[in-house]
């Protein structure tokens, strides 16, 4: 029997539907890649008995012939996601131990389709970072290594050990969220494919705040196709989140395929940043290349606030996230570290609870919302980010369908390596990605080739709001003509 | 815009957050370079541009005022640090 861990997630449900093995045994292979892959630290907590037990309820429904969209098909879930008496912490020690009483929307949207569970996947803590580095477990690491040399690298973030684990093969699919690059970054770093699909899309509800106004939740996976599947069931009205959209969920899958003959493609000239490496214009140029041969039209197009997205970026999240972060006090739930008094205690509990970069973005949140500054601060970037997705509306009013762009500035880099003295330094790495989340707009990372270091580059399709579907077409051209990565074991 | 030691305590008093004193030079060059990157946006001209609310435009659904959830004190205090009968215990509030 083939290696089950290295079937597309397509394959595996339409073999299980043909009994050609059971969900229990497609389970107990990734049970059992999961404990060899240990070294990645990809999952923050390994589920095998639910996993077994969702797998054996599959079994019984392909049994009877009535297997469900996603009967047993194998998921890692990122740790933002909350699930019900399966420990949830955000990667943060101040969520302790805690154990949910609900799971969260989409969680609960993978299960009622017959999805099994593997385990909970590492991130950054809070998902602020861009390298999985800040994770209270220790950093995700790639399954990739540059050619000739066994540096660990870092699987990008914050939703590294998504990617990790869906490179590595230890689940077929998993979640992940995206507040400003969180899902296409980290697929890009690891030569897979995610969706960030336009904000209301999915709800947000059960899954830990970070910046509500940007946050949206999407799959990591290994094909277009596979990222599709998992949308289709991820997406979805929910009455429990006021910003979930109530559109019909179109069927993505049938999107795969589908001819991109005619469609106009926009290359934002302003994303041809200074110092940009030469191998990354060339991996974007054979982007559009394989688009034009397809029967695109390419056409180059202007963003002229893209400069401004980042800073913007960098007030409006944090201040969101001072916000929403203020629930962890150490009263109801989490971690307590005791005080003299109430005040003192909280200013404990948050003290030992948030790590590094965490304490920097609440600090920066809190003083740009601070008395004196707000109008300075807060209403400024959020004016900005007005005149940021106006430049959005007036390229796709003007006909394009979907944008071109690389989806980060570089390949993976080395543990350790970025973001020491000045945290502006790893911010950077999200200048293509984070445009997208302040406009609001659904953008997929699709593997475009190998770097001369034999790292997996990244490439970005940003299309309309809601226009998902024109995404997953153009993708899986570019999925063609590319081919699919996969790293060398080493682990 | 640049922070001193003196404001870098206060936005940790606001943020609840307890900072030690070795810390408060380290924390005043991290904040400061990330407000010398978004000092950028003052170049930008956003006279008579509107603050963005909602990015994808759609109207809040509102729901009838009425209780859908309740009953439940078990679940609400299954991961409280401290509680007893049906209460978070917290430490002295009042003097």
């Amino acid at each position: 029997m083939t290696d089950l861990t290295s079937l597309t997630l397509a394959d595996a449900r339409e073999r299980l539907r043909r009994r050609e093995f059971s969900a229990a045994e497609l389970a107990e292979a990734h049970l059992t890649a999961m404990e060899e892959a240990r070294a990645l630290n990809a999952y923050v907590l390994e589920t095998p008995d639910r996993a077994r037990a969702m797998a054996q309820a599959a079994d019984a429904r392909l049994a009877a012939g009535d297997a469900r969209p996603l009967e047993g098909v194998v998921l890692g879930v990122k740790d933002m996601f909350a699930t019900k008496d399966v420990r949830t912490t955000a990667c943060s020690r101040i969520l302790d131990n805690f154990l949910p009483t609900y799971e969260s929307t989409v969680g609960a949207n993978l299960w009622r389709d017959g999805a099994v569970m593997l385990g909970k996947l590492n991130n950054d803590e809070f998902a602020m970072g861009s390298s999985n580095e800040s994770s209270f477990f220790g950093p995700a690491i790639s399954p990739w290594h540059r050619r000739g040399a066994n540096t660990p690298l870092v699987p990008g973030g914050s939703s590294g050990g998504s990617a990790a684990a869906v490179a590595a093969q230890l689940c077929l699919g998993a979640t992940g969220t995206d507040t400003g690059g969180s899902i296409r970054q980290p697929a890009a770093f690891t030569g897979i494919v995610g969706i960030k699909p336009t904000y209301g899309r999915c709800s947000r509800w059960g899954i830990v705040a970070f910046a509500s106004s940007l946050d949206q939740a999407g799959p990591l996976a290994r094909t277009v196709r596979d990222a599709a599947i998992l949308l289709t069931s991820m997406a979805g009205h929910d009455p429990k989140d006021t910003t979930s959209v109530d559109l019909p969920v179109p069927d993505y899958e049938a999107a795969v395929g589908r001819s991109i003959k005619g469609m106009k493609i926009g290359i934002p000239k302003e994303y041809r940043v200074e110092g940009m490496a030469s191998e990354i214009e060339k991996l974007w140029e054979r982007g559009a290349q394989w688009l034009a041969s397809a029967g695109a039209e390419i056409v180059t197009v202007s963003l002229p606030h893209t400069k401004y997205a980042l800073p913007a970026y960098y007030i409006v999240a944090p201040a969101e996230a001072s916000s929403n972060l203020a629930r962890y006090d150490g009263v109801r739930y989490g971690l307590r570290i005791p005080g003299r008094d109430v005040a003192d205690m909280y200013q404990n509990t948050r003290a030992a609870g948030f790590g590094k970069e965490v304490r920097r973005r609440i600090m920066i949140g809190t003083y740009v919302l601070s008395a004196g500054y707000y109008d300075a601060y807060y209403l400024r970037a959020q004016k900005v980010r007005t005149l940021i997705k106006h430049d959005f509306d007036q390229v796709f009013a003007a006909g394009v369908d979907a944008i071109l762009a690389p989806a980060t500035p570089s390949a993976a880099f080395a543990i350790g390596e970025k973001g020491g003295d000045d945290p502006v330094e790893m911010y950077l790495n999200d200048v293509f990605t984070v445009p997208v989340n302040l406009a609001g707009l659904p953008g997929i990372s699709v593997p475009g080739g190998l770097s001369a270091e034999g790292l997996p580059l990244g490439l970005q399709l940003i299309g309309r709001p809601f226009g998902e579907e024109t995404l997953f077409s153009l993708g899986n051209v570019l999925e063609q003509a590319a081919g699919r990565l996969s790293p060398q074991r080493w682990w | 815009m640049s922070v001193d030691p003196e404001t870098v305590r206060r936005i940790a008093q606001l943020a609840r957050i307890a900072v030690a004193e070795h810390e408060i030079e380290h924390l005043r060059g991290e904040l400061n370079a990330i407000l010398a990157f978004v000092e950028q946006l003052s170049e930008v001209n956003v006279e008579g541009v509107e603050p963005m609310t909602s990015v994808i435009p759609i109207e809040m659904r509102k729901r009838p005022d009425v209780v859908t959830d309740g009953g439940i004190p078990d679940a609400i205090l299954k991961n409280a640090p401290a509680a007893e009968e049906d209460f978070f215990v917290v430490p002295k509030v009042v003097e």
